[in-house]
């Protein structure tokens, strides 16, 4: 059982769907009571960094960083993911959960903002045994939309260049991270989804067993 | 290495009734077949994107028909945008509801810009298309600052606004658009090649990206308007639903002329 975030910004309903597809169930809810109980966490972003002060004041903040010291596997997702940094810009008062070094910024680039389109990911060295990323071949297509990116700092998992380098998935233990949309992104997508489902299913089967 | 973002090839679905039709300058509709078929057939043979527009919502005042949406988006895992007849911020929820990535507002956000930063506020600028309908003025003043005057048009095409088409990109994305679905009527379903001067005189009017819709018949016809038209997107139906083209030969003719596209499809 899959236990998506809803911090009321935007729309859960592509990422929700795609899990259906793969035959995993999930739950929506923004209790921090059930975030601390979850199998697995996804939390799915689209739009402001500031929407997730939501999940610091609703206690959502304090309960998925107990879950992951407890092993639970975690899955952010665009803004999701910016927020496992230490911060945005986009909104410097919003604590992130601080998983990875350094804030994420507004692109520097004298190309379009935001960065709307399909782009390509590339394996860094620390990426090359990355679970999440598992069967994904290197310079595979993924679709991105953010203004915002992720510095390269430890635990990046692949890269994407537009204009800049920047973090496009990140990876430590139990906590995974994509810049882009796997639920936007194809076969390429639902295969990341998929090594997310395996990974988490591996860890209720462990679970279970103690 | 990356070579950073592609191009994107985008396939619309034009629907009326819950069947996809086609016509020639928004006339004379013909059928061809199902929504849902049809945009997973289109996403399976490269199609970056699947756009749906119910283009009689507006002129018949009804609400987009949400079960189509639903059925099209069920199995469709590429970005899905749905537009035709969104009035509200209540249609627009309705609609991510049922599974659209992205909404796109034409009528509606001329007669009431407050809706895009409405539905921008809550949903994202992401997943705001504002949709023109352009038509060249001919005989109009050119100036430094609009060098291709073009009226915009709404009501699919019925109604003349009297607006410059440069000057409301610029208004929808101040208000928070997040792309521009630039649709040419001079062009449109002439399969005679889109209308470049007009789409890269919006496309370099704004930092948001701009999708070129409107007289697509050609592999040729997509480098001109991604290389003279400095489109960031191209949109086009009916070569795709009568099979005239098939996306991964057209991305390989694009890959050819030098333009970054995504493949394998």
């Amino acid at each position: 059982m899959i236990t998506l975030i809803d911090y009321k910004a935007g729309n859960l309903t592509s990422v929700r769907k795609a899990f259906t597809h793969l035959g995993q169930e999930s739950v929506v809810t923004d209790d921090p009571g059930q975030v601390r109980d979850a199998q697995a966490l996804v939390l799915p972003g689209v739009g402001h960094f500031v929407t997730c002060e939501r999940l610091v004041s609703s206690g959502v903040r304090e309960a998925v960083l107990e879950a992951i010291a407890r092993g639970v596997p975690f899955l952010g997702i665009c803004v999701g993911m910016q927020w496992q940094f230490a911060g945005s810009t986009e909104s410097p008062e919003t604590q992130g959960l601080g998983l990875f070094e350094g804030p994420c910024e507004r692109f520097q680039t004298t190309l379009k903002v935001p960065h709307v389109g399909w782009n390509q990911i590339c394996r860094t060295a620390e990426g090359e045994n990355s679970r999440l990323l598992r069967g994904v071949a290197s310079e595979s297509f993924v679709y991105f939309t953010h203004s915002y990116r992720a510095p390269v700092v430890d635990g990046v998992s692949a890269v994407t260049t537009y204009g800049e380098t920047f973090a496009s998935a990140v990876e430590r233990d139990n906590v995974f991270g994509v810049q882009f949309h796997p639920e936007k992104s194809g076969d390429t997508g639902l295969r990341i989804l998929q090594n997310f489902c395996d990974y988490a299913a591996e860890y209720s089967a462990k679970r279970s067993a103690r | 290495m990356s070579t950073g973002i592609t191009k994107r090839i985008i396939a619309c679905l034009d629907v009326t009734k819950g069947r996809v039709v086609k016509g020639v300058q928004f006339v004379d509709l013909i059928d061809a077949g199902d929504p849902a078929e049809l945009a997973h057939l289109h996403a399976t043979s490269g199609a970056d994107e699947i756009v749906l527009l119910d283009i009689t919502a507006t002129s018949d005042a009804r609400p987009i028909l949400i079960d189509v949406v639903r059925r099209t988006a069920r199995q469709l895992f590429v970005p899905f945008t749905v537009g035709g007849g969104v009035r509200s911020l209540d249609d627009a929820s309705a609609l991510f509801d049922a599974g659209a990535d992205k909404i796109s507002i034409n009528s509606a956000a001329i007669k009431e810009p407050g809706i895009i930063t409405e539905i921008a506020e809550r949903f994202g600028s992401q997943a705001v298309i504002v949709a023109i309908d352009a038509k060249r003025k001919v005989g109009a003043a050119v100036s430094a600052e609009n060098t291709v005057p073009a009226e915009v048009y709404l009501a699919g095409g019925r109604i003349a606004t009297g607006r410059d088409t440069v000057e409301w990109a610029r208004e929808a994305e101040s208000r928070g658009a997040g792309e521009i679905l630039l649709t040419s009527m001079d062009c449109d379903g002439t399969r005679a090649g889109f209308d470049c001067p007009l789409t890269a005189a919006v496309a370099t009017a704004v930092s948001i990206p701009v999708i070129a819709s409107g007289g697509a018949g050609s592999g040729d016809h997509f480098v001109d308007v991604f290389k003279a038209g400095c489109a960031d997107a191209a949109l086009a139906a009916s070569i795709f639903h009568f099979g005239i083209h098939d996306v991964r030969e057209l991305k390989a003719q694009l890959q050819r002329e030098g333009i970054p596209v995504r493949l394998p499809c």
